[in-house]
């Protein structure tokens, strides 16, 4: 993270007080140099489950506060702030607002590694499965429609575990809020890659359906 | 709250002049914030409208605007438009559509297109600066003073190489660009000023040469782009090319002649093609009218058959739109409101199409040719601090990524990311003691670099030297506010900033845009002579013709030998001054041809005067 060492800076750079607030100082309302963690940038409380309306009402009101737009007339450096600032806002909102780039995001700050798909290969429940689906995308992409209906159900079936795995991780992020135990997020950590892998498989189905 | 951060800095008062502008490829117009409400600036003959075009006149200047239009009929080859097709793009790029125009390419345009505007090469960005200079001069004589700062709009879908050759055009322009806008975004500012407070808007821009779709949320006045889409080489100018290609081919049976070769001949149909195409918006059939040397081509064109001919073109804008809405992440029937942006959006089917795809009326209570420019002069409004309550979040049209192993595209920041928006990455060396790493950045969305837009090659130069993968250079970057990307390194070991050398793949660099701006004063100082010269010639003609006339009057016969010799002197030198060109020599003779025939025109005044009092019912007549 590249603001680490300025966070430490506990004064604000305008008239030296030490600042209330996260992005302002309280005694002279100047724009501090962004912090680096996502959810207490946002003013959200460190969790999987997050409310969604407060998350975009904040956006809304940082920006309003942050946005280059509203430092055009004010000194270099606050204005080069500002543009750090709202971009670190923006990359902040966008991770948390998605589920999944969100939980990614917060196993990250606990350290635990985001497992790679490709490495994994298929859940073991899905082996038969996904070893059929690819003789069918095979045929289907060498002009041999007869596989459509197959291929349609397939596209239905994943779409069912997709949503299910959804609800999973649902489920596991209330259970990690309550808890914080590092199981659970391990626990969500095998979730997110089955998901992702799920997604990749109903990715190629679409294609396969769409594209003749 | 928003009250302390508005105070001005630097004793600066009172608010800043910024007007907004509309770079079109076929129109341009320049707005600014009169209070509350954006205006259009007219001309002194209340035109709004300033052609996108630049010619070299018979006087050797360059001129823009109607001007130009004059010289593009007059003689096409030293004129040119439709120069923000070709804005940030190379050769390869646009050597199809170039067939079409009459523009004549300079050597040397792999990267960067150079065209000859008469005996001058001009780049796309020199080309449209001329036009930016234009709307310049417009508002500095309106508001009587300079103008200097502008908020230049540009298709949401342009790349970052567009959008810096834009910005270059405003440097070269004198302006200073604090903002580009897409004018999607722009459009949907000017239009939601006064209109709802909530919901989700689509935007249907289809100009001249580019379409863009954008949607929007709305929230008490927070402008969220949620994605946008579109083609920077589609728009009206595909239409016109289709009924050009017919009305050769129509022409070449009737007369037996090919025509296509003659450029004058092909910008006559050009424009013939365009009036009947703005016709056929209104009426259900319209002539095409169009003669040349003598002979005359007529061919009725009803709306059926004009349908059918465009429908192509109008399809390519239905993938942009399903895309944005898919980009968006919702639903075409959570759209509230659609609005038409663009001259080629007046065409029924246009509007049809919009309809049907949208299942929504589309409004069209604003001009669609000067929403954009309107809604540039609200963006100059919130950034010089008028609108206070608006503010716009815009988003980058396409995905940056780096090229590594392989090819294989490595993607920082994904398409349809609010702005600013930022990525780091750290990158290291591969051999003992290396001394340089390459990055290579594209845009696109394809997985191979090769099939992507080439950005730029940034050089991290001077790294310490050291065992290989030992170094730590952390890359910011970061996606500004006008879409253009900053790139930042430093060394993770030392703390210290790196070097970065910037190679554009298309586009000028920094050093041949501040080259260009000097060459301008250069240029500018021989354009000023070349005028001087065409004025000096107009007075030393009207000399000469009036001494010539002269020798028929009575008064010459009262002259001294001695005088008349003196006056054939002045006249040659005045001649032989002329041949030379230059224009304080053709002066200095003009005024000694001046005293020369000085005891003339006096004679000759005397029996004017002389006969008028003679005969006062000459002086009335």
């Amino acid at each position: 993270m590249p603001a680490q060492t300025e966070q430490s800076v506990v004064t604000c750079w305008n008239c030296g007080k030490t600042p209330e607030e996260v992005h302002f100082c309280a005694n002279c309302e100047s724009l501090q140099p962004p912090v680096s963690d996502y959810f207490s940038y946002l003013g959200v409380p460190r969790k999987l489950s997050i409310d969604r309306a407060k998350l975009e009402k904040n956006f809304y009101m940082l920006s309003r506060r942050l946005h280059p737009d509203v430092y055009f007339r004010r000194p270099v450096r606050e204005r080069q702030f500002s543009v750090d600032a709202t971009a670190l806002l923006n990359d902040a909102y966008r991770t948390l607002k998605d589920p999944v780039t969100r939980v990614e995001y917060l196993l990250g700050l606990y350290g635990i590694k985001k497992r790679e798909e490709s490495s994994a290969g298929a859940p073991p429940e899905l082996l038969e499965e996904v070893f059929e689906l690819n003789m069918a995308l095979e045929e289907i992409r060498h002009g041999d429609a007869s596989v459509r209906p197959q291929l349609e159900a397939a596209k239905a079936k994943f779409e069912g575990m997709l949503a299910e795995a959804d609800r999973q991780m649902e489920e596991l992020f209330g259970e990690s809020d309550r808890s914080s135990e590092r199981r659970v997020l391990e626990q969500i950590n095998g979730v997110l890659q089955r998901r992702k892998y799920i997604q990749n498989l109903l990715r190629d189905v679409n294609e396969a359906v769409t594209s003749d | 709250m928003s009250g302390l951060f508005q105070i001005d800095f630097g004793g600066q008062q009172g608010k800043d002049l910024i007007v907004g502008i509309d770079l079109g490829t076929t129109n341009s117009l320049v707005a600014y914030m009169d209070d509350v409400r954006p205006k259009i600036i007219a001309d002194v003959g209340g035109e709004n409208i300033v052609p996108s075009m630049v010619a070299m006149n018979e006087a050797g200047e360059i001129v823009a605007g109607q001007p130009a239009m004059e010289v593009l009929l007059r003689s096409p080859r030293n004129a040119v438009y439709s120069v923000k097709r070709l804005m940030g793009r190379g050769l390869d790029d646009v050597v199809d559509e170039l067939v079409l125009y009459p523009f004549q390419v300079a050597e040397g345009s792999e990267s960067v297109i150079r065209l000859y505007v008469g005996d001058r090469i001009l780049t796309p960005s020199e080309i449209s600066a001329q036009v930016l200079k234009r709307l310049k001069h417009l508002a500095e004589e309106h508001f009587q003073q300079p103008v200097t700062k502008a908020v230049i709009t540009v298709p949401a879908y342009f790349n970052d190489a567009q959008r810096q050759a834009t910005k270059d055009a405003g440097r070269l322009a004198g302006l200073e660009v604090l903002r580009l806008v897409n004018e999607p975004t722009a459009a949907a500012l000017a239009y939601g000023l006064d209109k709802r407070k909530q919901g989700i808007i689509a935007v249907y821009d289809l100009g001249g040469g580019t379409f863009d779709i954008s949607i929007l949320k709305l929230h008490e006045g927070i402008f969220e782009v949620l994605a946008t889409n579109g083609d920077t080489h589609l728009g009206g100018d595909d239409i016109d090319n289709l009924l050009i290609q017919i009305a050769l081919e129509d022409v070449a049976t009737e007369w037996g002649e090919d025509i296509s070769g003659d450029a004058a001949a092909v910008e006559g149909l050009r424009r013939a093609v365009i009036e009947a195409k703005h016709r056929l918006s209104f009426y259900r059939e319209a002539e095409i009218q169009f003669s040349w040397q003598g002979r005359h081509y007529n061919r009725v064109m009803d709306r059926q058959l004009f349908e059918q001919l465009i429908a192509p073109v109008i399809q390519r804008t239905l993938d942009p739109c399903g895309q944005a809405v898919t980009d968006a992440k919702i639903d075409v029937k959570d759209i509230d409101e659609v609005v038409l942006v663009g001259g080629s959006t007046r065409i029924p089917l246009v509007r049809e199409t919009v309809q049907v795809m949208f299942q929504k009326k589309p409004h069209t209570e604003l001009n669609p040719e000067e929403v954009v420019a309107l809604g540039a002069a609200v963006q100059a409004g919130i950034l010089s601090g008028v609108h206070t309550d608006m503010l716009l979040l815009d988003v980058t049209p396409l995905s940056l990524g780096i090229e590594t192993m392989g090819g294989v595209v490595s993607k920082l920041v994904h398409r349809n990311s609010t702005i600013p928006a930022s990525a780091t990455e750290v990158f290291t060396t591969a051999v003992d003691g290396q001394k340089n790493v390459l990055i290579h950045v594209v845009q696109g969305e394809r997985e191979m670099a090769p099939d992507c837009r080439s950005l730029a090659r940034f050089d991290l130069k001077d790294i310490p030297p050291q065992p290989a993968g030992m170094a730590r250079i952390e890359v910011r970057f970061l996606i500004d506010a006008n879409g253009i990307l900053n790139v930042t390194a430093r060394d993770l070991h030392s703390g210290k900033e790196q070097s970065v050398d910037v190679k554009p793949s298309y586009g000028l660099t920094d050093e041949q845009v501040e080259a260009m701006i000097s060459e301008s004063i250069d240029q500018a100082e021989a354009d000023f002579a070349k005028r001087q010269l065409a004025e000096a010639r107009v007075d030393a003609d009207a000399i000469l013709a009036a001494t010539e006339k002269a020798r028929q009057h009575e008064a010459w016969q009262e002259l001294s030998a001695e005088e008349r010799r003196e006056i054939g002197k002045a006249e040659r030198a005045l001649q032989n001054a002329l041949g030379a060109g230059d224009h304080v020599a053709v002066r200095e003779h003009i005024e000694k041809l001046n005293q020369a025939t000085m005891r003339l025109a006096e004679r000759m005044m005397t029996v004017a005067v002389q006969t008028a009092a003679a005969n006062p019912k000459l002086t009335e007549s």
